[in-house]
């Protein structure tokens, strides 16, 4: 037996099972709560639809992006990796009880955060932006939810290590290396914005520091804001790497180039913040340009990505006997919704990274910077490439998790759900590309702005945005519907929990790969590389502070 | 490490790119000096009129020479502050004759603002403390919204004035 067989030889206990679905629940509703805001603010956008009881757009806007963006995602994330955890390397009883300690502190965190915001008192969006100045409660529910996360960067970490005392000599498992990176990643990048939260935003909001720098504060949010979406990628790339090889019924196209690829990214996803904050005044453009060309560094860990994919599926398929140019292509079992939603979830990441591209180039930034163009990006990428993959790990991870089967029928919704929601985001998404690109700006409620000529061109896509962000709505419940069936009413049985393989005479993986200490030395040399001389610069030469504003918020 | 044949053709092809795309991205910045809105100078956001430029009287346009103009801006929420006309109204609107060279010089008071006059290129972030400015030639007519495109509160989307480029 091979150690890779052997690996396979953990399941999932009834309680580590019970431990996943309590993410899985928040995820769900989640998604049912964020969605409808997302649908209100389309409708409200269109110009044909207000508000009741007093509800304001921002408020509705904050909760969508806070729900989604921050709390879906991160626990979908963590639920899942827990599994991948579980099955690759165990779990100890006091490793799970660590675990659902972090669970807890990040639900009261969640619960406090969702309670201000919906009492009106942190319309901030979730980048809360100082000096807008939230309730106190928005900020420690977002830091209790940071510490909750960091709970479970550690139980992933010590699993590995664990495994690794108990298997010395041996190659880690592909899927337990992916998610201590990622989580290395999260943990690296979350201290920035926790550095923000605890020192800055804590303080000044509670009434203890008159006043916050706000540069720093922004410089601390985007260190951790783009490698965020890294964080929210890379699960979606161990399904490719890993699972979807399995479920098409082939093998790994090759286990170092998966390893070397995610070390990549570890290294080339945080110091780039710089290229959000491009149009912003007090940063020195020679230092904007250092970071702009780490960003374009991750081209090459995608690019490879995309080689691994195609491989992938173009050797199973000619395995299986389905020559030609494209036979294999055809070929491919589109007609299984685990397959089918995360493949259209890849596909849209090629419009996807190419807008990326473009946001985050020097001069190209300044056309598009804060237009609905890049809403449009980011419904591409995490909206569409991201949550699609999440939903076709759901249809085969939500059954192994609750003892049940994911009968033909459901995988039948799943493709209309699938389908549904390509239609809509093409739509949706489509609409905010063209628009952006007319000039129009994202976040901001419906306005004529005095009647120009040109607010008069947008409306036509902000109806657009309207239809897809309906029949969007329309696959969230559908999503929700396929969530409860799969919990409480499929057949119960065993549903089989895809990971795939090397082949047998695949290349040995080189040990460096898993040279933990280089690959942090190098991310922490990368980050003081392209942080500390203008962090330096921008503490140096500071305005006075600013003190909060509660009032433009409606806090006051 | 093994890489099949085609992959390294492929990253080659993919890197190769890359560096030709940030060659001409560092071309363009440093010696054609296209480079984004960076302005490093501070100001007191609380006493803003204490920087000449920004006094009462300095605000909105004027002309430095034949063909040249700066635009001096006042963001605060939910209100652009472009100076008053002759009958002490504020001016929501401005007129520019096309083919002029428009120095941008915009500051906040309060909260952080966007300035982007859509459909070109003007588009920086305003934030208490700094003074962000950018220089641009407004070479087509037509009439041009401004608009803030930075959260800034509740009014957000009522903040805006108007640029008209003339003939
Ligand atoms: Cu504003």
């Amino acid at each position: 037996m091979s150690d890779q067989e052997e690996q396979r030889t953990w399941s999932l206990s009834k309680q580590e099972k019970r431990l996943s679905m309590s993410f899985m629940y928040v995820t769900f509703i989640s998604l049912l709560i964020g969605g409808l805001m997302g649908l209100l603010q389309t409708l409200v956008r269109s110009g044909t639809f207000s508000l009741p009881w007093g509800i304001g757009y921002y408020q509705i806007l904050t909760v969508h992006g806070v729900i989604l963006g921050l709390v879906l995602t991160t626990y979908f994330i963590i639920g899942f990796q827990y599994t991948l955890m579980n099955k690759t390397v165990g779990m100890s009883h006091k490793q799970r009880q660590t675990a659902w300690l972090g669970f807890w502190v990040m639900v009261v965190g969640t619960i406090m955060a969702s309670i201000t915001i919906l009492l009106g008192k942190a319309s901030v969006l979730y980048t809360f932006y100082a000096p807008l100045k939230a309730h106190p409660a928005f900020y420690i529910g977002l830091a209790l939810v940071i510490i909750g996360s960091w709970i479970a960067c550690f139980v992933n970490f010590r699993q590995l290590q664990v495994w690794k005392k108990q298997h010395k000599g041996e190659k880690s498992p592909l899927l337990a290396f992916m998610v201590v990176i990622n989580m290395l990643l999260w943990f690296i990048a979350t201290l920035g914005v926790a550095a923000a939260v605890l020192v800055q935003f804590i303080p000044w909001s509670l009434g203890y520091a008159e006043t916050i720098n706000i540069l720093i504060s922004r410089t601390l949010f985007w260190y951790f804001g783009h490698p965020l979406v890294y964080f929210w990628l890379l699960p979606a790339y161990m399904a490719w790497y890993a699972i979807i090889p399995k479920i098409i019924g082939g093998k790994i196209f090759s286990d170092s180039l998966a390893r070397l690829s995610f070390v990549l990214f570890l290294m080339f996803s945080i110091p780039v913040g710089f290229h959000h904050q491009l149009t912003e005044p007090g940063i020195d453009p020679v230092w904007k340009f250092v970071q702009v060309t780490l960003t374009f560094m991750v081209i090459v860990p995608s690019l490879m990505t995309a080689f691994s994919m195609f491989a992938t599926f173009e050797t199973t398929g000619r395995k299986k006997g389905f020559g030609g140019l494209f036979g294999w292509f055809k070929h491919l079992p589109w007609k299984d919704v685990r397959f089918l939603a995360p493949m259209i979830g890849m596909l849209a990441f090629i419009p996807g990274g190419t807008g990326g591209i473009i946001n985050a180039s020097n001069q190209l930034n300044q056309v598009v910077h804060n237009t609905i163009w890049v809403t449009g990006h980011f419904h591409l990428t995490v909206a569409t490439t991201v949550i699609l993959t999440f939903f076709g790990l759901s249809y085969w991870l939500i059954p192994a998790l609750t003892g049940r089967k994911l009968t033909s029928k459901i995988n039948k919704l799943g493709i209309i759900q699938t389908v549904i929601w390509t239609v809509g985001m093409t739509i949706m998404s489509g609409s905010m590309h063209i628009e952006g690109l007319l000039g129009a700006p994202r976040r901001s409620s419906y306005s004529t702005y005095g009647g120009t000529e040109q607010a008069s061109d947008w409306i036509g896509y902000q109806i657009a945005q309207a239809v897809g962000g309906t029949i969007l709505f329309v696959g969230i419940l559908l999503m929700v519907y396929i969530f409860i069936q799969l919990v409480f009413f499929a057949p119960k049985g065993e549903e089989d929990f895809p990971i795939a393989e090397e082949e047998p005479d695949a290349e040995p993986t080189p040990r460096f790969l898993e040279n933990w200490k280089l690959w942090i030395g190098l991310t922490i040399g990368l980050i003081l590389i392209a942080y500390a001389i203008p962090f330096m610069d921008i503490i140096q030469n500071s305005p006075p502070g600013s003190p909060p504003f509660d009032w433009p918020i409606g806090n006051s | 490490m093994h890489l099949h044949k085609y992959e390294r053709i492929w990253l080659l092809f993919g890197t190769g790119s890359l560096v030709v795309f940030l060659l001409i991205i560092g071309f363009g910045a440093f010696y054609k000096g296209a480079q984004p809105p960076s302005e490093k100078i501070t100001i007191d956001p609380q006493n803003v009129e204490a920087q000449e430029s920004f006094k009462k009287e300095n605000l909105g346009l004027t002309k430095v020479e034949d063909g040249k103009y700066i635009v001096n801006v006042v963001a605060s929420a939910f209100n652009y502050d472009l100076g008053k006309d002759e009958d002490g109204s504020n001016v929501k609107k401005l007129r520019i004759p096309k083919g002029s060279t428009v120095l941008f010089q915009v500051t906040s008071k309060d909260v952080v603002h966007g300035f982007e006059l859509a459909g070109t290129n003007v588009n920086m972030m305003v934030e208490p403390g700094y003074i962000s400015s950018y220089e641009t030639e407004l070479n087509e007519t037509g009439e041009y919204t401004l608009v803030c495109n930075e959260y800034c509160g509740t009014g957000h989307h009522l903040m805006f004035a108007e640029v008209e480029v003339y003939e």
